[in-house]
C-alpha cells in the first residue's frame, strides 16, 4: 500500500497506533487518546464493518460450522405448519472434508474450474488489451466504438446469458442457422461436453472484456505521452515502445484487474448455471455450481456437503491471493 | 496518446476500423438480436429474418398478462436504495482508508478484498436462515443489505484509489478554514470525486439490478419477485415461448443501459483512479 497520509496529525496517529500495537492493553488513557484521534475515521468505516460483520461474518462462521456437521434437509430445525422440529444434526469433525477430498470428483471439478478460470481471464485480458490499445488512438468514431464495446457490461448478466442461449439453441438458434446456410452441419453448442465448455468460456469472455478494456484504457491514458515521444526520438519501433513503455506502465492496473477477475471468474455462478446448469451431464460444473447443486438442487439437500465445498473454494482462493501478492511483492510491486 | 498520431498508413487505418467494427458487431449483436426478436410476433421468434411483421404484441402481453410492472417496481426500489446507500457507505469508507491511518485499517482493507472471494454458495444457506430469523425474507430490506455486502467491498476499493488522486492540500485548506473532517469530506472532497461516485453508483446499480441467486432464493410469491426472479418463473411457465421473454429482456436492459449512459462519461476516469492505485 502506498503511503498517502499527507496530514501530519494522521501520520502521528499512525505511529501512535503502531506503538500501541506492540504493547497492548495497558493504561486506559491510551484508549481514550486513540479514540479522540481516530473517532472520525472509525465512524466513517463503522457502517461497512457492521454490515460486513453481520451479513458476511456470521453466515461465514455458521457455514464453516455446518461443514463440520452432517446437516441436511431432513435433520435441520424447521417449522412445518404449527409443529417445530428441532435440529438433530450432529458434529462430525472433518469427515466431510475427508469425503470430498478423497472423491475423484473434487479433482475433476477443481481441474475444470482452473482451466475455465485461466482460459477466461487470459483471453479476456488479451482481448481487452488489444481493444484498449486501439481505442487509445485518435481517430474518428472513437466514442461510438467505445460505447458499443462497453455494451455487454451495461446489460444485466442474466439477460445477456439468455440472449446467448437463444443464439446457441441447437435446432432454432441463429448461429446454427447461419452455419447451415454456409453448408456446415449444426453444432451442438450446449449439448456436447466439449462444445459446451467452449460456449460457456466464450460467453464469459464476451461478458468480461468491457471491464478489462475500460480498466486498461484508463491505465493507458495515465501513461505520459512524452515517454512515447522520447522513445520514438531514440529510434524505438512500435513493438519496442509497447514492450518497454506500455507494458510497465500497465503493471499496476493489470495486477489489480487480473486478481479481481480471477476471483470473479472462479466464482462465476450465473453464466454456468443459467447457460448449461453445469451440464451436459456434469461437464461444465465448476466448484461453485457444484456447491449450489448440493444445497438447492439435489434431494435431500445436503447443507453440510455444500458448506464443505464452499470452505474449500474459499481456501483455494485465499491461497491464490496470498501467492499472487507474494510474487508481486518480489517483483518490487508495493500493494 | 499514441505517437503514431497523424501518420498511420491507410492500410493500418483500414485494419484498425475493421477490427473495431468486427468487435463492435460481436459486442452488440446478441443484445440487438433479442431486441429485434421482441418486435416479431411470438410465432416467428425463432426465424432468422431481421424484421417480420413488426408488432408490439409481446410487450402488450407482458403488460396485460403478467405482473411485470410489480417486479419492475420491486427491482427499481431495491436497486435504487442499494445504489444510494452503497455509494454513501463506500465513499466514507474509501475516504477514511485513503486519508487516515488508524488502527484496524490494514485488516479492513484485507477484509474488503477477501469478502470478494466468498463464494455465495457458502453464504447463501446461513444467510437464508439469518434473514428468516430477522423476519427479512421476502422483504426488500433483506435483499438490499445482501447486495450492499456484494457491492461495497469493491466500490470502497475503487473510491479509495479515487480519493488517493485528490491532493491532500485540499483537505488541509479545509481544516485551516475550520471545517471538521466530516465537513471537509462532505463539502470539499465529495464534489471533486463525482466521477468516482458515478462509477460506484453504476457498479452498485448493476449488481443489484442483475443479481439472480439471492433474489430467487429470498423472494417468493408473485408480488414480491424482482425482475431476475420474475423472468425465471416465466421460463418454466411458458417454456420455449421466446417472444414475451425477449420483450421482458429488453425492458430489463433499458434502465441499466440508461443509467450506464449517464455514468460512462466518468467510467474511464473513475476506473483508472481505482485500478491504478488500488
Amino acid at each position: 500500500m502506498t503511503v498517502h497520509t499527507g496530514q501530519s496529525t494522521a501520520k502521528a496517529a499512525g505511529e501512535g497506533a503502531r506503538g500501541r500495537g506492540r504493547a497492548t492493553g495497558e493504561r486506559p488513557g491510551r484508549l481514550r487518546r486513540a479514540l479522540s484521534t481516530h473517532w472520525y475515521a472509525w465512524t466513517m468505516v463503522a457502517p461497512v464493518v457492521i454490515v460486513l460483520g453481520v451479513i458476511v461474518g456470521w453466515p461465514l462462521g455458521r457455514g464453516i460450522y455446518l461443514s463440520l456437521t452432517d446437516a441436511n434437509e431432513r435433520n435441520v430445525g424447521r417449522t412445518i405448519g404449527a409443529n417445530h422440529i428441532d435440529a438433530t444434526y450432529k458434529f462430525v469433525g472433518l469427515d466431510n472434508y475427508v469425503d470430498v477430498l478423497s472423491d475423484p470428483v473434487f479433482v475433476q471439478r477443481l481441474t475444470w474450474t482452473v482451466v475455465w478460470t485461466v482460459c477466461c481471464v487470459s483471453t479476456t485480458f488479451l482481448l481487452g488489451l488489444v481493444l484498449a490499445n486501439m481505442l487509445n488512438r485518435q481517430f474518428r468514431g472513437r466514442a461510438a466504438y467505445r460505447m458499443m464495446l462497453i455494451l455487454p457490461w451495461a446489460v444485466p448478466g442474466f439477460v445477456s446469458v439468455f440472449a446467448w442461449r437463444f443464439l446457441f439453441n441447437r435446432d432454432n438458434g441463429l448461429l446454427n442457422k447461419v452455419l447451415d446456410g454456409g453448408g456446415i452441419s449444426a453444432v451442438p453448442w450446449l449439448d456436447d461436453p466439449t462444445w459446451a465448455k467452449f460456449s460457456v468460456i466464450a460467453v464469459n469472455v464476451w461478458l468480461g472484456v468491457p471491464f478489462m478494456m475500460v480498466a486498461l484504457l484508463g491505465g493507458l491514458q495515465s501513461i505520459p505521452g512524452e515517454l512515447y515521444e522520447a522513445a520514438e526520438m531514440d529510434g524505438a519501433g512500435p513493438w519496442k515502445r509497447f514492450l518497454y513503455i506500455t507494458v510497465p506502465g500497465l503493471r499496476a492496473v493489470s495486477s489489480t484487474v487480473i486478481l479481481l477477475s480471477t476471483i470473479w471468474t472462479f466464482n462465476m455462478f450465473p453464466v454456468i448455471f443459467l447457460l448449461t446448469r453445469g451440464g451436459p451431464g456434469d461437464s461444465t460444473e465448476i466448484l461453485v455450481t457444484q456447491a449450489f447443486r448440493q444445497a438447492f438442487v439435489e434431494s435431500p439437500r445436503d447443507f453440510a456437503g455444500s458448506a464443505t465445498w464452499g470452505v474449500l473454494i474459499l481456501a483455494v482462493l485465499m491461497i491464490f491471493a496470498f501467492v499472487y501478492r507474494r510474487s508481486l511483492r518480489k517483483q518490487g510491486e508495493v500493494w | 496518446m499514441s505517437s503514431q498520431r497523424g501518420k498511420r498508413s491507410p492500410l493500418a487505418s483500414v485494419g484498425l476500423h475493421a477490427t473495431l467494427i468486427g468487435a463492435s458487431v460481436i459486442a452488440v449483436f446478441p443484445v440487438l438480436w433479442v431486441f429485434l426478436t421482441s418486435l416479431k410476433p411470438a410465432k416467428y421468434a425463432i426465424t432468422t429474418d431481421f424484421f417480420k411483421d413488426t408488432t408490439l404484441d409481446n410487450y402488450r402481453y407482458l403488460v396485460d398478462k403478467t405482473s411485470f410492472f410489480t417486479w419492475f417496481g420491486n427491482s427499481a426500489l431495491i436497486a435504487g436504495v442499494t445504489t444510494l446507500l452503497g455509494v454513501f457507505i463506500s465513499a466514507t469508507t474509501g475516504y477514511a482508508v485513503s486519508r487516515f491511518k488508524f488502527p484496524g485499517m490494514r485488516p479492513l482493507m484485507w477484509t474488503l478484498l477477501i469478502t470478494q472471494m466468498f463464494p455465495m454458495a457458502i453464504l447463501i444457506v446461513p444467510l437464508y436462515n439469518l434473514m428468516g430469523q430477522l423476519g427479512l425474507l421476502n422483504q426488500p430490506v433483506g435483499l438490499i443489505i445482501t447486495y450492499l455486502t456484494i457491492a461495497v467491498p469493491f466500490c470502497a476499493w475503487m473510491m479509495k484509489g479515487f480519493f488517493d488522486g485528490i491532493p491532500v492540500e485540499i483537505d488541509e485548506s479545509g481544516r485551516v478554514d475550520g471545517l471538521n473532517p466530516f465537513g471537509t469530506f462532505w463539502r470539499l472532497i465529495l464534489p471533486l470525486a463525482k466521477p468516482g461516485l458515478a462509477v460506484t453508483a453504476f457498479y452498485s446499480f448493476i449488481t443489484a439490478w442483475g443479481e439472480v441467486a439471492y433474489s430467487s432464493a429470498f423472494m417468493v410469491g408473485d408480488e414480491n419477485l424482482t425482475l431476475a426472479g420474475g423472468l425465471q418463473t416465466f421460463v418454466t411457465q411458458y417454456t420455449a415461448n421466446w417472444g414475451p421473454m425477449t420483450a421482458a429482456s429488453v425492458l430489463i436492459a433499458v434502465p441499466a443501459a440508461v443509467f450506464f449512459l449517464f455514468a460512462q462519461k466518468h467510467l474511464v476516469a473513475g476506473m483508472t483512479a481505482g485500478a491504478t492505485k488500488g
